[in-house]
C-alpha cells in the first residue's frame, strides 16, 4: 500500500477569507504577533501499489485542486515499507 | 422549443428553472445527471443548489457527471447553456467559463434582492435586454466571489464578456463587481444571482429574470429563421 498526501492551498494572490477570520480571532485567545493565516486542505489517498507521478498530477490538477485558484503539492510521506523492515 | 434543465444530486432550483422556461413559452425537459445524451433540447440550464453536497469545491464533482460530457461537447458546437449560481460554479469548474467562484469575502451566506446592470445584451441569454439596463433579481449564495487572473479579467472586459455587474454594495467581493460572464461565442453564460426566481410577481421581487429565458427563445428562433449559426 502506498499513501499519497495532496496538500491544496489557495494561491498566494487569492484572498483567503477563512484564514483571515481565524487570524482576526486569534487576539481574542490572547495570541498576538501572527501576521497571517492561510487555510488549505489535506487529502490522503491510499493506493494498492505506487501510482505513476503523471497519474497523481492529473488527479490533483483535474479534481483535487482547481488550478485557477489553488496550488497543490504531492508527497509520499511513508513509502511502502517492506515487511522485514518492521 | 425544448429546453433542458439538469438535475444533479443536491440540485435545488430545477423546478423553478423549469417553470421559468415554461413561462417564457418553451417546453422544459428534465435531464438527469447520469444522462448520456441531451434528448434533442435546443438549450440547457444548469440550476442552482448544492450539487453533490458541494463536497471538495462547489461544482467540482458535478463537472464529471455523465451529462456534462454531452453538455461540454454541445456547448462547443454552439448550444446555449445557462449556469445559475451552482450552475455557474459547475461551468467554471468544467472549463466552459473562465475564472472561479470562491467563498464570499465576508464569509456570510448572502441572500437578498440584488440590483444588477446588464453590461452585454448580445449573448444567447441576454438578447431581450438592453446594455445598461438595470434589473433586480434574488441572490442567495455563500461562494459567489468571482475571481480570475488580471489578464483574464482584462480580456473579459475588453471583449464584452462581462455580462452583468452588481450595483450598490458588492455582495460577495467579486472582482470588478462581476455577477455574470460568458464564453467567447456568447452561447454559454454563468450568473450568480437567480433570474429563475424573478419571473412572477407572486414569488419574486420583479419579473426582470424572465428576460434570460425569453432571450434564448429569441436567439434560437432568430437563428432558425435567418440561418445564421448560433
Amino acid at each position: 500500500m502506498t499513501r499519497v498526501v495532496v496538500d491544496v492551498m489557495l494561491k498566494p494572490e487569492i484572498l483567503d477569507p477563512q484564514g483571515q477570520a481565524v487570524a482576526d480571532a486569534l487576539p481574542r485567545l490572547g495570541v498576538t504577533g501572527v501576521r497571517s493565516v492561510r487555510i488549505g486542505r489535506r487529502i490522503e489517498l491510499e493506493f494498492e501499489s505506487t501510482p505513476e507521478r503523471q497519474q497523481l498530477d492529473e488527479l490533483a490538477d483535474q479534481l483535487l485542486a482547481n488550478p485557477v485558484i489553488e496550488d497543490y503539492a504531492i508527497s509520499l510521506p511513508e513509502q511502502a515499507i517492506p515487511e522485514e523492515a518492521a | 422549443m425544448r429546453i433542458g434543465v439538469v438535475t444533479f444530486p443536491g440540485s435545488l432550483d430545477e423546478v423553478d428553472a423549469a417553470r421559468a422556461v415554461a413561462l417564457a413559452g418553451a417546453e422544459p425537459v428534465s435531464l438527469w445527471h447520469g444522462d448520456q445524451d441531451l434528448r434533442d433540447v435546443a438549450a440547457v440550464v444548469l440550476p442552482g443548489g448544492f450539487s453533490y453536497g458541494d463536497y471538495l469545491r462547489c461544482g467540482a464533482i458535478a463537472r464529471f457527471a455523465p451529462v456534462m460530457t454531452a453538455v461540454r461537447q454541445a456547448a462547443h458546437d454552439g448550444l446555449p447553456v445557462l449556469g445559475i449560481c451552482n450552475g455557474f460554479q459547475i461551468l467554471c469548474e468544467a472549463g466552459l467559463l473562465p475564472g472561479a467562484l470562491t467563498r464570499n469575502r465576508h464569509l456570510r451566506f448572502r441572500h437578498r434582492d440584488q440590483w444588477l446592470r446588464i453590461e452585454t445584451a448580445g449573448t444567447a441569454w441576454t438578447d431581450s435586454y438592453e446594455a445598461g439596463q438595470e434589473i433586480v433579481i434574488p441572490l442567495k449564495s455563500g461562494e459567489g466571489c468571482y475571481v480570475a487572473d488580471p489578464d483574464t479579467l482584462a480580456e473579459l472586459a475588453a471583449s464584452g464578456r462581462i455580462v452583468a455587474r452588481y450595483l450598490g454594495e458588492n455582495p460577495n467581493g467579486s472582482l470588478d463587481d462581476i455577477a455574470a460572464v460568458c464564453n467567447e461565442t456568447g452561447n454559454v453564460v454563468g450568473i450568480m444571482p437567480h433570474p429563475e426566481h424573478a419571473v412572477e410577481m407572486l414569488t419574486g421581487p420583479s419579473t426582470d429574470g424572465l428576460g434570460f429565458f425569453t432571450s434564448v427563445l429569441k436567439h434560437l428562433t432568430g437563428a432558425e429563421t435567418t440561418g445564421v449559426p448560433a
